[in-house]
Formats: structure tokens, C-alpha cells, sequence
């Protein structure tokens, strides 16, 4: 063990060079990641949240050695990823979700037969292993269909797999949930808890796009914009952050016009807004400085004629910390 | 980049020859696979004939033919493999999607890259054989198979498919790189090499110039071997100075220094391609 640390990241940059036809004011450079420091604990599952393009994709090629930082530091147990990418090698795995990626001519038991060989593990514990986790992940009566034949949702579970099967000391996870029906997605949220709880010392970093798959799998959790961390702590201090304000959520008719509007008006601290299109409503969600202020709301609602449908002040969930950081939720 | 042992490198290649035989064999029918694999070598043979026989008004029996078959035949694996691993490359970026996973792992890309080549140069062996085969009984080419230099047909074989795959790791640099399969950069390597390491013509018929790239590139001398293995002689004025023994040497010394080189471009590239964020990177067509 070299380190305690599974991550660290001193000051890390990494900008992107635009192609010709898509410079605009700027010098052509696109920062996908603004000195970002951050430090992973052993042990941990640890979330990266953010909107598109915020740079989730960006750290995570970075610390499986795929991309060179522009500047800065990035340790994966303790080695520089620069500099000895092949040590860091050893320690890691990683599986990118939404994606189909696999030999069709091979059967999921050789795939992962396959990858495992690659890290030097003895078949007979390979083989162990991919039964047991065929198992846990209900997959065990695919272990001899060409993966061509998958559904893509069996096809991303088996990957997976791929990703476990070595044993990594550190999983790096890109959206693993990505696309998957509620029930594969449960299943994948069980197996990953699960395996960092009975491996104490295994690490995951998971990035996603879901706030209560962040909410329930992770110990601690950055958030991610523009390339910035903007917090990092663990989800429920998180929400502690926010207990002064008053989070309310009002719900009026299908409303897309002008939204805007509502940032200006005087106490709210920040605003986001869902549209339910199957029901014909919108969700309008308020951090505000304190339960005074509601009124400057619902006067600017009914000056503009919306009716409102109902109006509740919630207990602050990852989304509205994430909505107060931000300034917008992430859909939006 | 150093990956502990011997054992683990061997182990790679084990396990992409397996996968690129896998992928090789996979031909919903046998018998038109095996079609394929007597066909094709056949059929190239047969143009390079046809031209012969329209430049020449139709003799197919002298030494210059024997000289030119042989050397096209050879040349196939040159060219079957060099695509095959810049292929290799392409497809696992774009169609498999499977690279950064490959990439990632603990094993040297040079043995995943020579074992995906294997299979290729196992089927390439069979299209040379019988492309040889065919030129002794339908054209008559002079094998004298009591004859065979068979140790000289061997090791040359052997230093011959290091040489390519040498050559594939160099091109597999390139590809790693540009995150196209540069079909016209394949195709004018194997081109460039057709011409200037004598697979048709005796390199003395070329410029000068051209003559100094000749003799830098091993496969020249690869090819030179064979035919004094298979033939029992060649027709290069120029290399006809030296003994079988010499050529080998000077094979492999230059074969040394092209092992070098391709290492030393496939590190660089290898590392430029990471910072701009080039091995997985999709391109879509
Ligand atoms: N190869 C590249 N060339 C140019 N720009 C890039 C490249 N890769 C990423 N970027 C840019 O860097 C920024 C960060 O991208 P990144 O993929 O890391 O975001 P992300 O947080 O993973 O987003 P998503 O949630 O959409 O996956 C984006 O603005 C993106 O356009
Ligand atoms: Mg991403």
C-alpha cells in the first residue's frame, strides 16, 4: 500500500483545443477541468456530480491514464498517473456506462474470461468469480450467449462485471446507471455498495448524472461545474447546508415563457423548475432566505396570472443543494 | 514502460491470439472460408501474371517470372499483416469500442498487437503456400523442392515476421494517433516497400537514391534470402556480392535498428495521443 489515499489531485487542469470551425471569442480552448484538487480516501465511494460538460468524463480518463493533464497533479494510490501510468495500471479498472462496447463473437463468460487474463488472475479463481457475479447481477443465464446478442442493458451489466473481475483496488465508474431500466439500475446500485462495504479497503469513484443514486450510494460527493469543484462533503452535511434556507416547491400549470423572471425577485437565493409535460404542470422550485419571502413569490405568480396548484415547503434534498450551487438544476 | 515478466508478456499474446483467431475464424461457413483463404491468394497471383504476360507477349518461363512470383508471394504477409494490425487499432476503437479497456490494462499493447497479428500470419502462411504450389504446377516455376535451403527458409521466415510485426507496431503508432485507419497511409507504406525492397523488381533497376532506402530496410534482405531458399538463386546484381551468411547478418543488424525505431515512435506517439486525448477517441465513420 503506498498511500492513503486512493485520489489526489493538486491543482488539476485539463483544456481542450477546439477545432477551427468552432472558435468563437475565445482563444479556442475549452477548459474541461479548473484546478481541481480533491482527495479520495481508501474505503470510500466517492461521487463526482455535474451537469454536461462539467468535467466528470475528463478527471476519470485522467486517472485511468487514458489522458494527459494540461497541468497540475493526479495520484492514483499514491503514483503519478503521468509518470508511471503502468504501475497505476495495476490498481485500477474502469467501465463507462452508455455504451456498447465488446467482442460479439465472444460469449460473456470469454469476455470476461478475457479481461481477467489480461491482469494475470488464475482461471480457476476467474472462474469462481464470474459465476458468483453472474449470479449476484441475475445474469447467469447469459454466461454462454455472443454478447452480439445482448440487450444493450445486459450487454452494459456484463461490462459491468468486466470492471469488478480484476479486482481493481480502485474502480473508476462513468455513469454506470446510464440507460438502464429502474430494476438493472437497483441491481448495479446493490452490487457496487455492497462490494466496497465487504472490501474495506476498495475504493469506487462513480460519476452520474442522478442525484438520488448519489444520494444513496456515495459516502462523500463532489459537485462538479464547469470544470470547478464547488463542495465536496459527504450528502448528508450537504443537506445540513442548506436547513436555514427554505426550500419550497410550487406547482402551477404548464409554464415556459419568462422563467427567468423569478431569480430576480427579491430573497430567492436560487431557482430551478421541472417540467411535467404528462401532467401539464411545472414544478417550480425556490431556495429562499426565509419563509418571508414566499409572498414576493406568489405575488410575481399571480401577476402573471398563473394559478398555483400547490405549494409545499420541502426538507432540502442533493437537488436543491446542487440548485443553489449551480443556479440551475440538471436538466435544465 | 516495463511490465514484469517474460511470463506475462507471453501470456498477452496467448490471449489476443486467441481473440484474433476467434475473430478470424468467424465465418458462418467453413467451406467458404476455406474458399476464401485458396481463392484470394490465388486470384492476386494470377494479375500479377496477366500484367507479366502482357508486358512481356506471353513468356511466363524465365527467371525474371520465377523471381517476381516468389517475391509476390512473400509479400503478401508484409502486407496481410501490416494491415491486419493497423487494422486492429481501427476496430477496436470504432466497431468494438474495447481499446480503452485493452489500453488500460496492465499488459504492453506491442504483444496485445503481435498476437492479433498471429492469426493472420498463420492464414497468410497457408495463401503462400499455395500460391506457391500453384505457380509449380500450373506455371511451372522452378521449386526444386529436394533443393529447399529449408534452415535458411526458415530463419529467415522467423526474423522476417519480427520485421513486420516491427513494422505493424510502427504503423499502429501512427494509428493510435491520427484516430483514422488511414487506408492511403497503409496501402503507400506497403506500396513504398513493394517497390523499393525488391518483391518485383531486382532493386539494381532502381535510382540510386531510391537504392540507399533499399538497402536500409531489412525486409530487402528478407526478401533476397527467400528467394535464394526457395529458388536457389536470385538475380539482384548488387546483393549477389554477398554470401548467404553475409545477408543475414546484415539483416539482422538493420533489423536491430528498425526494432528501435518502431519502439522509440510508438512510445512517442503513444504519449502525444494521450495528451490530446486521441486513444479512444471516436471519430464515427
Ligand atoms: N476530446 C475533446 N476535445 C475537445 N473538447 C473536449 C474533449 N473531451 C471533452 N471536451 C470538452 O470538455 C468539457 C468537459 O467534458 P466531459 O466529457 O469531461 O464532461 P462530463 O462532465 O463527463 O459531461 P457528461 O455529463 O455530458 O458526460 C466539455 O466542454 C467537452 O466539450
Ligand atoms: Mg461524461
Amino acid at each position: 500500500m503506498l498511500s492513503d489515499f486512493a485520489v489526489e489531485t493538486l491543482d488539476l487542469c485539463r483544456s481542450f483545443k477546439l477545432k477551427k470551425a468552432k472558435k468563437e471569442n475565445n482563444d479556442g480552448l475549452v477548459t474541461a477541468l479548473d484546478n481541481v484538487s480533491l482527495t479520495i480516501r481508501k474505503g470510500e465511494l466517492f461521487g463526482l456530480l455535474g451537469p454536461n460538460g462539467a468535467g466528470k468524463t475528463t478527471l476519470i480518463k485522467i486517472l485511468s491514464t487514458l489522458l494527459l493533464p494540461t497541468s497540475g497533479k493526479a495520484l492514483v494510490d499514491g503514483i503519478d498517473v503521468v509518470r508511471h501510468p503502468e504501475k497505476v495500471r495495476k490498481r485500477i479498472n474502469m467501465v463507462t456506462g452508455g455504451e456498447t462496447s465488446g467482442y460479439g463473437i465472444l460469449t460473456v463468460r470469454e469476455t470476461l474470461w478475457m479481461f481477467s487474463q489480461f491482469y494475470g488472475i488464475p482461471t480457476r479463481i476467474v472462474r469462481e468469480r464470474i459465476d458468483h457475479m453472474l449470479k449476484l447481477l441475475d445474469m447467469e443465464k447469459f454466461a454462454r450467449t455472443k454478447i452480439g446478442k445482448l440487450s444493450s442493458g445486459m450487454r452494459q451489466k456484463m461490462n459491468i462485471i468486466r470492471g469488478f473481475i480484476c479486482d481493481p483496488e480502485i474502480l473508476f465508474l462513468d455513469e454506470p446507471t446510464l440507460g438502464l431500466d429502474v430494476q438493472i439500475s437497483r441491481d448495479v446500485r446493490k452490487y457496487i455498495k455492497r462490494w466496497v462495504k465487504e472490501n474495506t479497503k476498495k475504493t469506487v469513484l462513480l460519476t452520474t448524472h442522478y442525484m438520488a443514486e448519489a444520494d444513496e450510494l456515495c459516502d462523500r460527493l463532489a459537485i462538479i461545474d464547469q470544470g470547478k469543484v464547488l463542495i465536496c462533503d459527504s450528502p448528508s452535511n450537504l443537506k445540513k447546508s442548506l436547513k436555514r434556507d427554505a426550500v419550497f416547491h410550487i406547482e402551477v400549470g404548464l409554464l415556459t415563457d419568462g422563467l427567468d423572471r423569478f431569480k430576480a425577485v427579491s430573497g430567492v437565493k436560487s431557482f430551478a423548475y421541472e417540467h411535467r409535460h404528462h401532467l401539464g404542470r411545472t414544478l417550480l422550485k425556490f431556495i429562499l432566505e426565509d419563509d418571508s419571502v414566499i409572498s414576493n413569490v406568489t405575488g410575481t405568480l399571480s401577476q402573471n396570472g398563473s394559478k398555483i396548484i400547490t405549494l409545499s415547503k420541502v426538507e432540502p434534498t442533493l437537488e436543491d443543494v446542487f440548485v443553489s450551487l449551480v443556479g440551475k438544476g440538471l436538466e435544465q | 514502460m516495463k511490465y514484469s515478466s517474460i511470463k506475462d508478456n507471453l501470456r498477452t499474446i496467448k490471449l489476443s491470439s486467441w481473440l484474433g483467431w476467434a475473430m478470424e475464424s468467424n465465418w458462418a461457413d467453413p467451406f467458404l472460408f476455406a474458399i476464401y483463404s485458396v481463392i484470394r491468394p490465388i486470384a492476386s497471383s494470377l494479375i500479377l501474371v496477366f500484367m507479366y504476360m502482357v508486358v512481356t507477349g506471353g513468356k511466363t518461363k524465365t527467371e525474371l517470372f520465377a523471381y517476381i512470383y516468389i517475391g509476390n508471394a512473400f509479400f503478401m504477409y508484409v502486407y496481410n499483416v501490416l494491415f491486419g494490425i493497423s487494422w486492429v487499432i481501427h476496430e477496436d476503437r470504432e466497431h468494438y469500442q474495447t481499446i480503452k479497456y485493452i489500453y488500460i490494462a496492465p499488459i504492453r499493447m506491442y504483444y496485445y498487437l503481435f498476437g492479433r497479428g498471429t492469426a493472420k500470419m498463420i492464414i497468410t502462411t497457408f495463401a503462400v503456400i499455395i500460391a506457391i504450389a500453384f505457380g509449380m504446377v500450373i506455371l511451372k516455376i522452378p521449386v526444386d523442392l529436394g533443393k529447399v535451403n529449408y534452415p535458411l527458409l526458415l530463419v529467415s521466415m522467423l526474423v522476417g515476421l519480427f520485421i513486420i510485426t516491427c513494422l505493424g507496431v510502427l504503423l499502429a503508432g501512427v494509428m493510435i494517433l491520427t484516430a483514422h485507419h488511414s487506408w492511403y497511409l497503409t496501402e503507400g507504406i506497403a506500396g513504398i516497400f513493394f517497390l523499393a525492397c525488391g518483391a518485383i523488381y531486382p532493386i539494381d533497376i532502381l535510382p540510386i537514391w531510391l537504392q540507399y532506402l533499399s538497402k536500409i530496410l531489412p525486409l530487402t534482405y528478407w526478401l533476397e534470402l527467400l528467394r535464394r531458399a526457395v529458388l536457389g538463386k536470385s538475380l539482384s546484381v548488387t546483393l549477389s556480392y554477398y554470401s548467404n551468411f553475409q545477408l543475414m547478418l546484415i539483416m539482422l543488424v538493420t533489423t536491430a535498428f528498425l526494432a528501435m525505431f518502431s519502439h522509440y515512435i510508438y512510445r512517442t506517439f503513444d504519449h502525444i495521443a494521450r495528451r490530446y486525448g486521441r486513444i479512444d477517441q471516436l471519430t464515427n465513420y
